[in-house]
């Protein structure tokens, strides 16, 4: 009798875990049409580019200020703790070098992309999850308006316009915040700091590669933002989970893109 | 079409990133100092390369008048083929010596020129005879270890090549190193 009651809990479970796998699947999957329906009918976000910019506004504009104050601290605990190990190898003067490759390779794409994933993704989610409950998507279909393309697509748009140039303010001020602490705090000579950074820090190599990842950094968070959104069950608890979903998504997208794309890029 | 407020700050915002991608290219990165201009490329053969990478700076005086442009494995001589990307502007003659140096104790490597006297100058597609492998460390510490050892062990062996050398070191300083101070250089 026991074991045939722990059998049944076994099959429970294994049909437990099936059922997330492919439901995990159904969603990738509705997720990867939702991005080819995007990218098929986002005519209608260049023909009327004030719906993109309206959205740039709101993903990228407001976004600045958390972006460019994280940038300045990480740039400057960047310098204190890059100073700390390279002063026992005496040669504290490439820290500019240490600072600038660590942010323009990495940092810069990845914090942005989390940053954006938590800042601007959980409001896409948000409204759209909102849209979805008030109705109002399906009022537009009623209408005749996709709202694929009048809501999704300057959306996604807005969001990949928008991580690059975060990411490349992100590295920019970060570097800053490093010389500030390198320079007038420290003490280590500015003419080094800049010229070893210019001589090691390549354009081709490390600045594009840089921005190629912010740049898919910035469809993965978007993509992610506007479907959980999208999918959300019309509830108040459906909505605050996909919120939550999205952040959780992104962050581990993003960490594991970053890790593809940059052993695409380093050749050993 | 109406101007917002909001295209003004959308405006501000694709301006400033601009600027930022302006700034990495100019400031941060080399993209002004990368292009040497036109170039020839003349090859080195090495025993040992070490750490040298592509792209690696190619100097000549402690100026940078080119880059490697490729790295290659010879399998017939077992040699390693660098092909260095040489500026224009820059000639060299036929017997200049190529050097692997390292920057700094722990710096990158780079390949260093020293021209000799030669009258005909490096044209494309030449190959620089002279040239000097780079220092591998774990081979020094371990001729300096085997130095020491054999000092040690046989001391009557080593007390005579101290002899030796010093015999030698007379023949150039002179009976009296300080001899050399007031006398003319030859």
């Amino acid at each position: 009798m026991t074991r045939v009651g722990l059998l049944v809990r076994l099959a429970r479970t294994l049909r437990n875990i099936g059922h997330r796998f492919v439901d995990r699947l159904w969603r990738l999957g509705a997720g990867a049409r939702l991005f080819w329906l995007t990218l098929i009918s986002s005519g209608e976000s260049f023909r009327r580019p004030w719906l993109v910019i309206r959205e740039v506004y709101s993903t990228g504009v407001l976004s600045l200020i958390i972006i460019l104050v994280s940038a300045f601290f990480v740039g400057m605990v960047l310098g204190l703790q890059g100073y700390n190990t390279l002063q026992r190898y005496g040669s504290s003067e490439a820290i500019g070098v240490l600072v600038a490759l660590a942010l323009v390779r990495e940092l810069g794409p990845v914090v942005t992309a989390l940053l954006f994933a938590g800042r601007a993704g959980t409001a896409i989610t948000a409204e759209i999850g909102l849209m979805k409950a008030t109705e109002q998507l399906s009022a537009m279909e009623m209408m005749a308006v996709s709202p694929v393309s009048r809501v999704i697509a300057p959306r996604f748009w807005a969001g990949v316009i928008s991580m690059p140039i975060l990411a490349t303010l992100f590295s920019m001020v970060g570097i800053l915040g490093g010389y500030m602490v390198a320079v007038p705090l420290i003490g280590v000579d500015a003419g080094a700091f800049w010229s070893q950074m210019q001589a090691n820090v390549d354009w081709r190599d490390d600045i594009v590669n840089g921005l190629i990842k912010s740049v898919v950094f910035g469809v993965a968070c978007t993509i992610i933002a506007l479907f959980e959104g999208y999918d959300a069950p019309p509830t108040a608890e459906g909505v605050s989970r996909a919120t939550t979903r999205t952040v959780v998504t992104s962050s581990l997208v993003v960490l594991g893109l970053d890790f593809v794309l940059t052993s695409f890029m380093i050749t050993v | 079409m109406e101007r917002t407020t909001i295209d003004l700050w959308v405006g501000v915002f694709v301006a400033l990133g601009v600027a930022a991608l302006l700034g990495l290219a100019m400031k941060v990165g080399n993209l002004t100092t990368s292009d040497i201009g036109e170039t020839y490329t003349v090859t080195a053969n090495f025993e040992n390369i070490g750490g040298l990478k592509p792209r690696a700076p190619v100097k000549s005086a402690g100026v940078v008048v080119g880059r490697v442009g490729g790295i290659k494995f010879d399998p017939a001589s077992f040699e390693a083929v660098v092909s260095l990307n040489i500026d224009k502007r820059y000639q060299f003659p036929n017997d200049t010596f190529a050097n692997i140096y390292t920057a700094g104790l722990l710096g990158e490597q780079y390949i260093a020129l020293e021209p000799g006297g030669d009258e005909i100058n490096l044209k494309n597609g030449d190959k620089i005879a002279q040239t000097q492998d780079a220092v591998v460390l774990e081979k020094m510490i371990s001729q300096f270890l085997y130095n020491k050892a054999s000092e040690t062990t046989a001391p009557a062996v080593a007390a005579e090549k101290q002899a030796e050398s010093t015999e030698t070191g007379d023949d150039t300083l002179g009976s009296n190193p300080l001899d050399n101070l007031t006398a003319p250089a030859k």
